[in-house]
C-alpha cells in the first residue's frame, strides 16, 4: 500500500503543450473533446501548438452544419482559441505563446486552402511540423 | 523518471488501456514513478465497477485499481466525459476518483515524459 498524492507541484512551470486534431469533427467525438482539453489549458498560462492534420483540417472548416446530423455545431468555439491566442500576442503581461498549425500535406490532399478555415492559421509542411512538434515537452493527439 | 499517462479508450474494444496498464507496470518494476494516469474520452469507462469481463478474461478496471492502491498511482477520471458517459461516483470502481481536465495539463505541467495511449 503506498499514499496516493494528489497535488504536484506546478508553481512556475512552463511547458510547451502541442495538441494535435488528427480526426474530423463529427463521426467521433474526438475533435469535440480535445477542444475541450485545449480551453482548459489556457488557464494555466501554458504555451501550446494546437495543430490540425489528416482529416482533422475538417474541423475548422468554414459553413459547417451539424444540426442535420442532430449534433451540436462547436465549431465556433474554436473561434475563442482563437481569441486566446490573440490576447496573449497582444498583453505583454501574458506569458503563453499559441499557435495555430494547419499541416499543408493534409489541408492540399482535401481541396483546401489556408481561406476555408473559420480561424486565422499557419500553414506549414510536414517537415517543418514535424520540426515543431520535436520542440514540444507535452503532445497531446486524438 | 515520473510518468504521466493519458488513456483515451475504454477497456476489451481497444488495447489502448492494456497498453497504458502494462507500461505503467513495466516502468515501475524498472524503479520509476507513474504518481498520476489520467482518463478520458471513452476511456473514462475504465473506471467503471459494473464491468464484468467473462472469468478467463483480464479485468481491466479490477487491475488498475490493484495497480493504483499497491503503487500510489492517482487514477484520475474527467468530469466532463465522465457524466456523458454515465459513469458517476455511484459506480466508480476503487482506486479512481472523478476531477477536471485540469488535472491532466497538470500532470503534464509535473511530470518528465507525458504518455498517450489511444486509437
Amino acid at each position: 500500500m503506498s499514499d496516493v498524492q494528489t497535488d504536484f507541484d506546478i508553481a512556475g512551470v512552463k511547458k510547451r503543450f502541442a495538441f494535435i486534431n488528427r480526426k474530423a469533427p463529427y463521426g467521433s467525438i474526438y475533435a469535440l473533446e480535445i477542444l475541450e482539453m485545449v480551453l482548459i489549458s489556457a488557464a494555466f498560462e501554458q504555451h501550446a501548438v494546437i495543430a490540425f492534420i489528416d482529416d482533422g483540417v475538417f474541423q475548422i472548416k468554414k459553413g459547417q452544419n451539424a444540426k442535420v446530423l442532430g449534433m451540436k455545431n462547436f465549431a465556433p468555439t474554436y473561434r475563442i482559441i482563437e481569441d486566446e491566442k490573440e490576447d496573449a500576442d497582444e498583453d505583454d503581461d501574458i506569458d503563453m505563446e499559441w499557435r495555430i498549425v494547419v499541416e499543408e500535406e493534409s489541408m492540399t490532399a482535401r481541396g483546401l486552402t489556408a481561406d476555408d478555415f473559420i480561424v486565422g492559421v499557419e500553414v506549414l509542411p510536414s517537415a517543418e511540423l514535424t520540426d515543431l512538434l520535436d520542440q514540444q515537452d507535452v503532445v497531446l493527439s486524438a | 523518471m515520473k510518468f504521466g499517462l493519458l488513456v483515451n479508450e475504454g477497456p476489451f474494444t481497444h488495447q489502448a488501456s492494456d497498453s497504458a496498464y502494462q507500461f505503467a507496470k513495466a516502468a515501475i518494476e524498472k524503479g520509476h514513478q507513474v504518481p498520476r494516469v489520467f482518463f478520458y474520452f471513452d476511456g473514462v469507462n475504465n473506471a467503471n465497477k459494473l464491468s464484468e469481463p467473462q472469468s478467463d478474461d483480464r479485468n481491466l478496471v479490477k487491475l488498475w485499481g490493484e495497480l493504483a492502491t499497491a503503487h500510489g498511482i492517482d487514477l484520475v477520471v474527467c468530469v466532463a466525459a465522465a457524466l456523458r458517459r454515465g459513469i458517476k461516483d455511484e459506480i466508480l470502481a476503487e482506486g479512481f476518483r472523478i476531477s477536471g481536465l485540469g488535472q491532466l495539463v497538470e500532470l503534464g505541467m509535473a511530470m518528465d515524459r507525458t504518455l498517450t495511449f489511444g486509437d
